[in-house]
């Protein structure tokens, strides 16, 4: 018989977010289990609303990135109405979007996950945070603070507010950009793209620096999904979703409105988050990442010319195959604020990007859309069903962090394996079970809640229920 | 004299008020020469120091078991609490599910769903148990409500230099605004 050891958050009292790991008689780590613990119930409550007041109310779903939502159900909210946005709406709203990918992936690796390279991982928790960071190395930080705010900037200069603009609508978005607006954009866009190499520098060398542990840390194989242009180049705003094999071999391509056609939903009794999967490999077969390390691997180039020279580096780095240490997001993400960037640019140097034919009307309701988007966190999906009205009937999402939620099972377990040595409890394992999780950047509040709350306290039981080992912090 | 400790924590919510809070971008450096940021989202700290904290702030509804506990500690461990953005102050959004079952909203969720497979209601002893929403001062004793969706940066600006300056903040005119 197999002897079983459970490790598990002695309090209920911090955390929507903890972990178990079981360990066999041999102190042997045999599974892990990260618990998603909150449940909010948007599917169910926006049923009874009108389809254009999903822009608004999505959002709340996540203030982290509330653009993501915001454009999603906007897109949604187009094909209920049956309706295409102009050209200079969807310049627009790719811009938000870019600003927004910015925005949050600055606040990921300078704010958030930042700290724990920059300090290292057995820093004092004390300051291994951005308050710990500005009083460190104030430069390094500001420079941080000020790409982030760099993304805001766009999304308040198009939607009036940083966080849950109002912008996109039924048809297109409601406000030209202005000629100021735009010079103001372009003036900022030099000193970000500088601050964002200094990003990518920093991640590149740390990797290298780390090569060995970087490369095992938390490190599998499994498919990866996200959208690309025709060419097959990265995007995140408008396109096909690509899912791949562990090898990087396409297995399909499908338009946003087929995803019923090809994503599964598991769910687990211990947690709320949803387990998605490729319908045709089964469950747990068919699971797969998605965000920045996976579009970066699903993606054959960029289209723009910067990031595309280090997305040849990021290619080199597995001999063309996808690379699967866990802490490569983090490079990844920084490579995808260079290419923002130069998004940026294009788009505000585009000739329609000033033009007022902003918006398309409509009287028609088709009664059903779906909406796709590349959030920062991976692929998004709205679908939503109307009455003849456009009252709501169906609402169903299948959210970005959703998708890794196997993978960041799975990381944790690697990163246990590593740690746990049967009895006892080491603070270096506290630490790396964080790591791993943040660098998926995991956005809970999306379809649950609880953005990077991470367990407080671990006790190890024995089969008994006898406590081995304790530790607690904060 | 020792600098004023904050603590913050969010319930039920998006973390959009953290994110206004993040927003106040390079003032966090002289704020930070003020004041003392103990537990946080946004830290590493996770429970509010047990000697106290001058000032807690929480964000978000009050929507599971979990939650009750956590707004009850933070209000036995700081002297003055901030209602942070709508959902904390009135229940926001987050109230929206209050006109539905939460079995129903369960149900819909996780196994009457297009896209899931062989659905179960997750109910292991791991995870926390939904309740009705409701906002922060019909569990605990608010003293300072600072509304919006989310409250912008300038506003919480405002409102944690008035506190740390021994004063609270009163939120009137062009200030006050809910959505």
């Amino acid at each position: 018989m197999s002897r079983k050891i459970m490790i598990e958050p002695v309090t209920r009292i911090e955390g929507h977010a903890k972990i178990s790991i079981y360990v066999d008689d041999d102190g042997q780590v045999e599974r892990a289990f990260f618990h998603v613990n909150e449940f909010r119930g948007f599917e169910k409550f926006c049923e009874g609303r009108m389809f254009y007041e999903m822009p608004w109310i999505t959002p709340r779903i996540c203030g982290i990135c509330p653009v993501s939502h915001h454009l999603a159900a906007a897109k949604t909210a187009d094909g209920i109405a049956g309706v295409a946005p102009t050209r200079t709406a969807n310049l627009l709203r790719e811009l938000m979007h870019m600003g927004q990918i910015i925005q949050s992936h600055a606040l990921h690796f300078f704010e958030l996950a930042g700290p724990d390279l920059i300090l290292g991982f057995d820093a004092s928790p004390a300051v291994r945070n951005v308050a710990g960071l500005i009083q460190q190395q104030p430069e390094l930080a500001l420079k941080g603070v000020g790409l982030r705010r760099y993304g805001q900037e766009i999304i308040r200069t198009l939607g009036e507010k940083k966080v849950h603009p109002r912008f996109a609508v039924v048809g297109g978005v409601n406000a030209a950009l202005t000629p100021a607006g735009r010079d103001a954009i372009l003036a900022g866009i030099d000193q970000s793209l500088a601050d964002a190499k200094l990003g990518v520098n920093l991640a590149r060398s740390w990797l290298e620096e780390h090569g060995d542990y970087a490369t095992h840390f938390a490190s599998f194989p499994c498919g990866y999904m996200g959208m690309v242009q025709d060419d097959g180049a990265l995007e995140l705003f408008e396109g096909k979703i690509r899912l791949t094999d562990c090898n990087g071999r396409e297995l399909v391509r499908f338009a946003g409105a087929q995803y019923l056609d090809h994503v599964g939903e598991h769910v687990e009794p211990w947690s709320y988050l949803k387990f998605p999967y490729y319908l045709p490999f089964g469950w747990p077969d068919g699971s797969y990442r998605v965000g920045p390390l996976a579009r970066l691997n699903v993606a054959s180039h960029i289209s723009t010319p910067l990031a595309n020279e280090e997305h040849k580096r990021w290619k080199a780095l597995n001999g063309g195959k996808p690379v699967e240490g866990t802490l490569y997001y983090h490079y990844a993400r920084m490579i995808e604020v260079i290419y923002a960037l130069e998004r940026v640019q294009q788009l505000l140097d585009d000739p329609d990007i000033l033009s007022n034919d902003i918006v398309v009307n409509s009287n028609e309701v088709t009664g059903h859309a779906v909406g796709a988007i590349e959030a920062p966190r991976g692929t998004l999906f709205h679908d939503y069903h109307t009455d003849g009205d456009g009252k709501l009937t169906r609402v169903n999402f299948i959210i970005a962090t959703g998708h890794n939620n196997w993978a960041m099972n799975k990381a944790v377990e690697e990163v246990a394996k590593g740690y746990v040595d049967g009895n006892h409890l080491t603070e270096g394992m506290l630490n790396r079970v964080e790591a791993a999780i943040r660098a998926y950047d995991p956005c809970l509040s999306c379809s649950t809640h609880a953005v990077g709350q991470m367990p407080l306290a671990v006790s190890l039981l024995g089969p008994g229920g006898q406590e081995l080992d304790y530790r607690v912090r904060g | 004299m020792a600098k004023p400790k904050i603590a913050t924590d969010w319930l039920g919510g998006c973390a959009g008020c953290h994110m206004s809070l993040l927003d106040i971008d390079e003032r966090l450096v002289a704020l930070l020469d003020k004041v003392e940021l103990t537990s946080s989202p946004i830290t590493d700290l996770k429970v509010p120091p047990a000697s106290g904290v001058d000032v807690g702030i929480l964000e978000g509804a009050v929507n599971n078991d979990e939650h009750v506990h956590t707004a009850k500690r933070m209000r036995e461990r700081c002297r003055v609490l901030v209602a942070l953005g709508d959902c904390a102050v009135f229940g926001g959004i987050v109230n929206m599910r209050n006109y539905f079952p939460i079995s129903e909203s369960l149900r819909r969720a996780y196994v009457a769903n297009e896209s899931t497979v062989d659905g179960v209601i997750p109910g292991s002893e791991d995870i926390m148990r939904p309740i009705a929403a409701r906002a922060v001062d019909k569990v605990v004793k608010v003293d300072v409500y600072l509304p919006g969706c989310p409250p912008t940066a300038e506003q919480i600006l405002y409102v944690l230099s008035e506190l740390v300056e021994g004063r609270i903040p009163k939120i009137v005119g062009e200030e006050l605004k809910y959505e």
